[in-house]
Protein backbone atom coordinates (compact mmCIF):
# COMPACT_ATOMS: atom_id res chain seq x y z
CA UNK A 1 0.00 0.00 0.00
CA UNK A 2 1.94 2.87 -1.04
CA UNK A 3 1.13 6.36 0.39
CA UNK A 4 -1.20 7.76 -2.12
CA UNK A 5 -3.96 4.69 -1.25
CA UNK A 6 -3.42 5.71 2.21
CA UNK A 7 -4.11 9.81 1.25
CA UNK A 8 -7.22 8.68 -0.69
CA UNK A 9 -8.38 6.05 1.89
CA UNK A 10 -7.92 9.01 4.38
CA UNK A 11 -9.58 11.36 2.37
CA UNK A 12 -12.05 8.60 1.87
CA UNK A 13 -13.29 8.28 5.30
CA UNK A 14 -13.55 11.68 6.00
CA UNK A 15 -16.18 12.28 3.41
CA UNK A 16 -17.79 9.64 4.70
CA UNK A 17 -18.11 10.70 7.98
CA UNK A 18 -19.14 14.19 7.27
CA UNK A 19 -21.81 12.70 4.90
CA UNK A 20 -23.20 10.45 7.51
CA UNK A 21 -23.07 13.37 10.40
CA UNK A 22 -24.71 15.64 7.82
CA UNK A 23 -27.57 12.93 7.38
CA UNK A 24 -27.59 13.51 11.22
CA UNK A 25 -28.13 16.76 11.10
CA UNK A 26 -30.95 16.76 9.17
CA UNK A 27 -32.59 14.32 11.24
CA UNK A 28 -31.83 15.93 14.63
CA UNK A 29 -32.39 19.78 13.59
CA UNK A 30 -35.65 21.28 14.54
CA UNK A 31 -36.97 22.89 11.79
CA UNK A 32 -36.55 23.18 7.82
CA UNK A 33 -34.57 26.47 7.89
CA UNK A 34 -31.98 24.87 10.25
CA UNK A 35 -31.77 21.46 8.38
CA UNK A 36 -30.43 23.23 5.24
CA UNK A 37 -27.29 24.65 7.20
CA UNK A 38 -27.27 20.46 7.73
CA UNK A 39 -26.96 19.69 3.90
CA UNK A 40 -24.51 22.45 3.42
CA UNK A 41 -22.08 20.61 4.81
CA UNK A 42 -22.84 17.32 2.56
CA UNK A 43 -22.56 19.76 -0.25
CA UNK A 44 -19.79 21.21 0.48
CA UNK A 45 -17.06 19.28 2.41
CA UNK A 46 -18.15 16.11 1.96
CA UNK A 47 -18.55 16.06 -1.41
CA UNK A 48 -14.86 17.51 -1.85
CA UNK A 49 -13.57 14.86 0.05
CA UNK A 50 -15.35 12.17 -1.95
CA UNK A 51 -13.97 13.98 -5.34
CA UNK A 52 -10.51 14.15 -3.96
CA UNK A 53 -10.44 10.94 -2.70
CA UNK A 54 -11.62 9.51 -6.29
CA UNK A 55 -9.13 11.15 -7.86
CA UNK A 56 -5.97 10.03 -6.38
CA UNK A 57 -7.73 6.98 -7.18
CA UNK A 58 -7.67 7.37 -10.76
CA UNK A 59 -4.60 9.09 -11.04
CA UNK A 60 -3.62 11.38 -13.96
CA UNK A 61 -6.06 10.96 -16.61
CA UNK A 62 -9.12 12.12 -18.24
CA UNK A 63 -11.48 11.14 -15.64
CA UNK A 64 -9.92 12.18 -12.74
CA UNK A 65 -10.55 15.95 -14.83
CA UNK A 66 -14.35 14.71 -15.31
CA UNK A 67 -14.25 14.45 -11.44
CA UNK A 68 -13.13 17.65 -11.00
CA UNK A 69 -16.30 18.55 -13.53
CA UNK A 70 -18.21 16.91 -11.53
CA UNK A 71 -17.16 19.17 -8.19
CA UNK A 72 -17.31 22.35 -9.83
CA UNK A 73 -20.72 21.76 -11.11
CA UNK A 74 -21.76 20.75 -7.97
CA UNK A 75 -20.38 23.78 -6.33
CA UNK A 76 -22.14 26.03 -8.07
CA UNK A 77 -25.37 24.12 -8.09
CA UNK A 78 -25.53 23.23 -4.72
CA UNK A 79 -25.73 27.00 -2.69
CA UNK A 80 -28.14 27.69 -6.04
CA UNK A 81 -30.83 24.72 -5.21
CA UNK A 82 -30.50 25.62 -1.54
CA UNK A 83 -31.48 29.47 -1.90
CA UNK A 84 -34.08 28.16 -4.55
CA UNK A 85 -35.87 26.44 -1.65
CA UNK A 86 -35.01 28.80 1.35
CA UNK A 87 -37.06 31.19 -0.83
CA UNK A 88 -39.88 29.68 -1.85
CA UNK A 89 -40.26 28.32 2.36
CA UNK A 90 -40.22 32.09 2.58
CA UNK A 91 -42.46 32.91 -0.42
CA UNK A 92 -44.46 29.81 1.21
CA UNK A 93 -44.91 31.87 4.85
CA UNK A 94 -42.86 29.21 6.76
CA UNK A 95 -41.92 30.41 10.48
CA UNK A 96 -38.70 29.87 11.43
CA UNK A 97 -37.83 28.05 14.14
CA UNK A 98 -36.18 30.21 17.29
CA UNK A 99 -34.26 29.37 20.76
CA UNK A 100 -37.74 31.22 22.14
CA UNK A 101 -40.13 29.03 20.67
CA UNK A 102 -38.47 25.87 22.09
CA UNK A 103 -38.33 27.46 25.63
CA UNK A 104 -41.83 28.10 25.70
CA UNK A 105 -42.21 24.60 24.68
CA UNK A 106 -43.64 25.14 22.01
CA UNK A 107 -42.68 22.83 19.14
CA UNK A 108 -43.28 24.68 15.74
CA UNK A 109 -42.44 22.26 13.26
CA UNK A 110 -44.13 22.64 9.92
CA UNK A 111 -46.23 25.37 11.41
CA UNK A 112 -47.57 28.29 8.62
CA UNK A 113 -47.82 31.79 10.15
CA UNK B 1 -12.08 -2.20 -0.39
CA UNK B 2 -11.74 1.07 0.56
CA UNK B 3 -14.37 2.37 -2.29
CA UNK B 4 -16.82 -0.64 -0.96
CA UNK B 5 -16.66 0.77 2.68
CA UNK B 6 -17.18 4.27 0.97
CA UNK B 7 -20.24 3.21 -1.12
CA UNK B 8 -21.85 1.69 1.97
CA UNK B 9 -21.11 5.08 4.61
CA UNK B 10 -23.24 6.92 0.96
CA UNK B 11 -25.64 4.47 1.31
CA UNK B 12 -26.16 4.89 5.40
CA UNK B 13 -26.31 8.55 4.23
CA UNK B 14 -28.79 8.23 1.73
CA UNK B 15 -31.00 5.82 4.35
CA UNK B 16 -31.01 9.25 6.73
CA UNK B 17 -31.91 11.48 4.09
CA UNK B 18 -34.74 8.58 2.63
CA UNK B 19 -36.43 8.66 6.35
CA UNK B 20 -36.31 12.52 6.95
CA UNK B 21 -37.62 12.49 3.32
CA UNK B 22 -40.46 9.97 4.72
CA UNK B 23 -40.88 12.12 8.16
CA UNK B 24 -40.13 15.75 6.63
CA UNK B 25 -43.63 17.56 7.98
CA UNK B 26 -43.13 19.96 5.40
CA UNK B 27 -42.76 19.76 1.42
CA UNK B 28 -40.01 21.80 1.72
CA UNK B 29 -38.33 18.99 4.55
CA UNK B 30 -39.02 16.47 1.88
CA UNK B 31 -37.40 18.38 -1.02
CA UNK B 32 -34.48 19.31 0.99
CA UNK B 33 -33.94 15.56 1.70
CA UNK B 34 -34.23 14.48 -2.05
CA UNK B 35 -31.95 17.23 -3.10
CA UNK B 36 -29.33 15.47 -0.76
CA UNK B 37 -30.40 11.86 -1.70
CA UNK B 38 -29.70 12.93 -5.55
CA UNK B 39 -26.12 14.93 -4.52
CA UNK B 40 -25.14 11.29 -2.81
CA UNK B 41 -26.39 9.57 -5.85
CA UNK B 42 -24.15 11.19 -7.68
CA UNK B 43 -21.16 10.70 -5.68
CA UNK B 44 -22.29 7.02 -5.43
CA UNK B 45 -22.25 6.87 -8.96
CA UNK B 46 -18.79 8.05 -8.91
CA UNK B 47 -17.88 5.80 -6.42
CA UNK B 48 -19.01 2.86 -8.15
CA UNK B 49 -16.82 3.97 -11.44
CA UNK B 50 -13.67 3.83 -9.47
CA UNK B 51 -14.81 0.32 -7.79
CA UNK B 52 -15.29 -1.18 -11.70
CA UNK B 53 -12.04 0.73 -12.82
CA UNK B 54 -14.38 2.64 -15.65
CA UNK B 55 -13.86 6.05 -16.38
CA UNK B 56 -17.08 5.87 -18.20
CA UNK B 57 -19.46 6.22 -15.51
CA UNK B 58 -18.31 9.41 -14.66
CA UNK B 59 -20.12 10.58 -17.26
CA UNK B 60 -23.73 9.09 -16.16
CA UNK B 61 -22.76 11.16 -12.88
CA UNK B 62 -22.38 14.53 -14.38
CA UNK B 63 -25.65 14.11 -15.91
CA UNK B 64 -27.10 13.19 -12.72
CA UNK B 65 -25.64 15.93 -11.26
CA UNK B 66 -27.27 18.20 -13.98
CA UNK B 67 -30.34 16.12 -13.64
CA UNK B 68 -31.19 16.47 -10.25
CA UNK B 69 -30.21 20.12 -9.42
CA UNK B 70 -32.65 20.79 -12.57
CA UNK B 71 -35.29 18.55 -11.10
CA UNK B 72 -35.21 20.29 -8.05
CA UNK B 73 -35.51 23.53 -9.01
CA UNK B 74 -38.38 22.64 -11.19
CA UNK B 75 -40.33 20.49 -9.04
CA UNK B 76 -40.11 23.79 -5.96
CA UNK B 77 -41.01 26.52 -8.49
CA UNK B 78 -43.95 24.07 -9.65
CA UNK B 79 -45.07 23.51 -5.68
CA UNK B 80 -44.38 26.95 -4.47
CA UNK B 81 -45.95 28.98 -7.82
CA UNK B 82 -48.62 26.55 -9.57
CA UNK B 83 -46.75 26.72 -12.64
CA UNK B 84 -43.50 26.55 -14.39
CA UNK B 85 -43.69 29.59 -15.98
CA UNK B 86 -45.10 31.13 -19.52
CA UNK B 87 -43.78 33.13 -22.46
CA UNK B 88 -42.92 36.45 -21.35
CA UNK B 89 -44.02 35.65 -17.40
CA UNK B 90 -40.57 34.41 -16.29
CA UNK B 91 -41.65 34.66 -12.53
CA UNK B 92 -45.19 34.13 -11.88
CA UNK B 93 -44.18 34.66 -8.71
CA UNK B 94 -43.39 38.18 -8.71
CA UNK B 95 -46.76 39.34 -9.76
CA UNK B 96 -48.21 38.30 -6.11
CA UNK B 97 -46.24 40.49 -4.77
CA UNK B 98 -43.35 38.80 -2.79
CA UNK C 1 -15.26 39.39 -29.78
CA UNK C 2 -13.21 38.46 -26.70
CA UNK C 3 -16.07 36.64 -24.95
CA UNK C 4 -17.36 34.91 -27.90
CA UNK C 5 -13.24 33.48 -28.15
CA UNK C 6 -13.67 32.35 -24.88
CA UNK C 7 -16.57 30.69 -24.58
CA UNK C 8 -15.51 28.77 -27.90
CA UNK C 9 -12.25 27.98 -26.18
CA UNK C 10 -13.85 26.66 -23.25
CA UNK C 11 -16.81 24.70 -24.93
CA UNK C 12 -13.72 22.90 -27.50
CA UNK C 13 -11.95 22.08 -24.23
CA UNK C 14 -15.07 21.09 -22.33
CA UNK C 15 -15.84 18.84 -25.30
CA UNK C 16 -12.14 17.10 -25.64
CA UNK C 17 -12.18 16.58 -22.66
CA UNK C 18 -15.77 15.09 -21.94
CA UNK C 19 -15.11 12.67 -24.66
CA UNK C 20 -11.16 12.04 -25.33
CA UNK C 21 -12.08 11.64 -28.62
CA UNK C 22 -9.25 11.72 -31.35
CA UNK C 23 -10.48 10.53 -34.62
CA UNK C 24 -10.62 12.97 -37.32
CA UNK C 25 -14.29 12.18 -37.84
CA UNK C 26 -15.29 12.38 -34.49
CA UNK C 27 -13.57 15.95 -33.76
CA UNK C 28 -15.30 17.72 -37.04
CA UNK C 29 -18.89 16.69 -34.95
CA UNK C 30 -17.38 18.38 -32.29
CA UNK C 31 -16.63 20.93 -33.68
CA UNK C 32 -20.03 21.13 -35.50
CA UNK C 33 -21.83 20.91 -31.94
CA UNK C 34 -19.75 23.40 -30.60
CA UNK C 35 -20.51 26.31 -33.44
CA UNK C 36 -23.58 25.17 -32.56
CA UNK C 37 -23.41 25.34 -29.25
CA UNK C 38 -22.35 28.95 -29.75
CA UNK C 39 -24.70 29.89 -32.42
CA UNK C 40 -27.72 29.94 -29.57
CA UNK C 41 -25.78 31.05 -26.97
CA UNK C 42 -25.34 34.38 -29.12
CA UNK C 43 -28.99 34.01 -29.97
CA UNK C 44 -30.05 34.14 -26.64
CA UNK C 45 -27.39 36.97 -26.53
CA UNK C 46 -25.91 35.50 -22.90
CA UNK C 47 -22.50 35.99 -24.29
CA UNK C 48 -21.18 38.99 -22.13
CA UNK C 49 -19.16 39.91 -19.04
CA UNK C 50 -21.50 38.16 -17.11
CA UNK C 51 -21.44 34.82 -18.01
CA UNK C 52 -17.78 35.15 -18.98
CA UNK C 53 -15.92 37.09 -16.53
CA UNK C 54 -12.38 36.72 -17.74
CA UNK C 55 -10.98 39.63 -16.09
CA UNK C 56 -11.22 38.37 -12.90
CA UNK C 57 -9.96 34.92 -13.29
CA UNK C 58 -6.40 35.99 -11.08
CA UNK C 59 -8.97 37.32 -8.30
CA UNK C 60 -11.12 34.67 -8.20
CA UNK C 61 -8.87 32.28 -7.49
CA UNK C 62 -7.12 34.11 -4.49
CA UNK C 63 -10.82 34.32 -3.23
CA UNK C 64 -11.84 30.94 -3.92
CA UNK C 65 -8.56 29.61 -1.49
CA UNK C 66 -9.94 32.13 1.03
CA UNK C 67 -13.68 30.24 0.74
CA UNK C 68 -12.50 26.94 0.73
CA UNK C 69 -10.44 27.97 4.10
CA UNK C 70 -13.85 29.71 5.47
CA UNK C 71 -16.10 26.51 4.46
CA UNK C 72 -13.41 24.30 6.25
CA UNK C 73 -13.58 26.21 9.41
CA UNK C 74 -17.69 26.46 9.33
CA UNK C 75 -17.68 22.58 8.39
CA UNK C 76 -15.63 21.74 11.70
CA UNK C 77 -17.95 24.14 13.51
CA UNK C 78 -21.43 22.58 11.90
CA UNK C 79 -20.25 18.44 12.94
CA UNK C 80 -19.52 19.91 16.72
CA UNK C 81 -22.76 21.45 16.75
CA UNK C 82 -24.52 18.26 15.48
CA UNK C 83 -22.59 15.84 17.30
CA UNK C 84 -22.75 17.75 20.58
CA UNK C 85 -25.97 16.33 23.01
CA UNK C 86 -27.53 19.33 23.06
CA UNK C 87 -26.83 21.72 20.00
CA UNK C 88 -26.08 25.32 20.57
CA UNK C 89 -28.55 26.75 18.03
CA UNK C 90 -30.03 29.59 18.14
CA UNK C 91 -30.95 30.21 14.62
CA UNK C 92 -31.97 33.47 13.32
CA UNK C 93 -32.41 35.98 10.73
CA UNK C 94 -30.64 38.83 9.86
CA UNK C 95 -30.54 41.50 7.40
CA UNK C 96 -27.22 43.15 6.09
CA UNK C 97 -26.13 45.92 3.84
CA UNK C 98 -23.76 45.10 1.25
CA UNK C 99 -20.99 46.96 -0.37
CA UNK C 100 -21.41 44.85 -3.92
CA UNK C 101 -23.02 47.32 -6.06
CA UNK C 102 -23.09 45.01 -9.50
CA UNK C 103 -25.28 42.35 -9.76
CA UNK C 104 -22.65 39.55 -10.19
CA UNK C 105 -21.19 41.04 -6.85
CA UNK C 106 -24.27 40.26 -5.10
CA UNK C 107 -24.45 36.98 -7.12
CA UNK C 108 -21.23 35.68 -6.10
CA UNK C 109 -21.22 37.28 -2.24
CA UNK C 110 -24.63 35.35 -2.05
CA UNK C 111 -23.54 32.15 -3.11
CA UNK C 112 -20.09 32.56 -0.67
CA UNK C 113 -22.67 32.86 2.20
CA UNK C 114 -25.17 30.20 1.27
CA UNK C 115 -21.60 27.40 0.89
CA UNK C 116 -20.61 28.48 3.99
CA UNK C 117 -22.96 26.06 6.35
CA UNK C 118 -23.99 28.00 9.20
CA UNK C 119 -25.26 30.77 7.12
CA UNK C 120 -27.85 30.78 3.98
CA UNK C 121 -28.79 33.87 1.70
CA UNK C 122 -32.34 33.84 2.10
CA UNK C 123 -32.78 37.10 -0.47
CA UNK C 124 -31.38 39.98 -1.89
CA UNK C 125 -33.07 42.71 -2.09
CA UNK C 126 -31.49 45.91 -3.97
CA UNK C 127 -28.38 46.28 -1.46
CA UNK C 128 -29.70 44.52 1.09
CA UNK C 129 -29.35 40.87 1.79
CA UNK C 130 -31.24 38.61 3.81
CA UNK C 131 -29.47 36.13 5.86
CA UNK C 132 -30.38 32.96 7.96
CA UNK C 133 -28.15 32.36 10.67
CA UNK C 134 -27.81 28.70 12.92
CA UNK C 135 -26.26 30.46 16.02
CA UNK C 136 -24.64 33.97 17.07
CA UNK C 137 -21.17 32.58 16.31
CA UNK C 138 -22.30 32.56 11.80
CA UNK C 139 -24.66 35.33 12.49
CA UNK C 140 -21.41 37.43 13.69
CA UNK C 141 -19.48 36.30 10.80
CA UNK C 142 -22.03 37.37 8.37
CA UNK C 143 -22.77 41.30 10.41
CA UNK C 144 -19.45 41.59 10.33
CA UNK C 145 -19.09 41.70 6.27
CA UNK C 146 -15.94 39.61 5.82
CA UNK C 147 -16.96 38.24 2.82
CA UNK C 148 -18.35 41.31 1.57
CA UNK C 149 -14.67 43.16 1.51
CA UNK C 150 -13.46 40.12 0.38
CA UNK C 151 -15.07 39.55 -2.73
CA UNK C 152 -12.78 40.37 -5.15
CA UNK C 153 -13.07 44.41 -6.13
CA UNK C 154 -12.34 44.08 -10.28
CA UNK C 155 -16.11 43.00 -10.14
CA UNK C 156 -17.07 46.47 -9.19
CA UNK C 157 -14.70 48.34 -11.18
CA UNK C 158 -16.38 46.95 -15.04
CA UNK C 159 -19.95 46.28 -14.54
Amino acid sequence: MDILQILSAVLLGLGAILGVVGAIGILRFPDFYTRMHASGITDTLCTGFFIGGLMLQFGMTLASVKLLLIFMFMLFTCPTATHALAKAARHGKLKPWTRADADAGLSNEGRVS
Amino acid sequence: MILTSAALAILVTMLLAIIRALLGPTIYDRILAVNMFGTKTVLLIAVIAGIAGRGDYLDIALVYAMINFIAIVAVMKYFEYGSLGSIGNDAPGKQEGE
Amino acid sequence: MKHMTGLLFFLALLWWVLSGYTKPLLISLGIVSVLFVAFVAHRMDVVDEESHPLHLSLKLIRYWLYLLGQIVISNVKMVLIILSPRPDINPRIITVRTAQRSELGKVVLGNSVTLTPGTVTLQVEGDMIEVHALNDDSAKDVEQGTFDQRVPASIEEKS
